[in-house]
């Protein structure tokens, strides 16, 4: 079996794709399937530590299936949003959705 | 090659590469259906690590359910085709250095904090695993203090989904 520090890499490799996506992307949408990508990757460390570190301990899978239902809250939640913002100023450009800019 | 190295290269090269399609396809539509893909591809390793309820989980809830509203979300906007939407320039700039940071320093820290060699499992738990039998005995169990967070998390639900349909109907 393939050690943890592998699995370490390959997750924060996937955060910071999804943390990179967050910030450059300019669509809502595209935005928030970033967001997703970060959640993932913290679950997969989640896996990693509890397979090499604690395997005896339970914890990390309801920590991953809390996130999960958070992930979901948080998906829903958003997407309702953009949908909003779409009825409002007929675009999901981030940039041009600037009403509280100073 | 041992069988458990080549699995974990062959799960781990596709899914970094959907990771970027995610984030460099112009298409919403295309970006959503290579995170499927992606979260197809994580499921499988968590397979591989023994988590086979949170694989399964991660099957039908993520790459079923979530993705599927993103997907109709998308279509009921009309979002399919191209979007030239990007930061540019300094954002970009700031973007790059802030994720090879951020992802340098997680690499750094867990390896420093657990070893370069770390590894625990044996025969015995790697074929007990995380089981769906495993998983609910620890989450229902009232020595622990699991339950009360279990509750919480379908209440967060529940406010979820009454929270989105309020915002998203026109007319209550």
């Amino acid at each position: 079996m393939i050690g943890l520090p592998y699995y370490l890499v390959v997750g924060s490799i996937l955060f910071g794709i999804g943390a990179f996506g967050t910030v450059t992307r300019r669509n809502a949408i595209a935005v928030l399937l970033s967001v997703e990508l970060m959640l993932n990757a913290a679950n997969l460390n989640f896996l990693a530590f509890w397979r090499f570190l604690t395997p005896a301990a339970m914890e990390p899978h309801l920590f991953v299936l809390i996130g999960l239902t958070v992930a979901a809250a948080e998906a829903a939640i958003g997407l309702a949003i953009v949908l909003n913002v779409y009825r409002e100023y007929g675009t999901v450009n981030l940039d041009q959705i600037a009403e509280l800019r100073g | 090659m041992r069988p458990g190295v080549l699995i974990f290269w062959l799960l781990a090269v596709p899914m970094v590469a959907c990771a970027l399609l995610v984030i460099t396809s112009r298409n919403p539509l295309r970006s959503a259906l290579f995170l499927v893909a992606h979260m197809l591809l994580l499921a499988g390793m968590f397979l591989s690590l023994s988590a086979q309820y949170v694989a399964a989980v991660q099957v039908v809830v993520y790459a079923g359910a979530i993705m599927v509203l993103f997907v109709f979300v998308i279509m009921l906007l009309n979002l399919g085709g191209a979007q030239k939407m990007d930061a540019a320039g300094l954002g970009w700039a700031l973007g790059i250095a802030m994720s090879l940071g951020l992802a340098a320093l997680f690499v750094g820290t867990g390896v420093w904090k657990s070893g370069l060699h770390a590894g625990k499992a044996t025969a015995k738990t790697l074929a007990q695993g995380g089981t769906a039998q495993a998983v609910g005995f620890a989450l229902f169990d009232p020595e622990l203090p699991w339950l009360f967070p279990f509750e919480v998390a379908s209440i967060v639900l529940l406010m979820a989904a009454v929270g989105a349909i309020v915002l998203a109907k026109r007319k209550l």
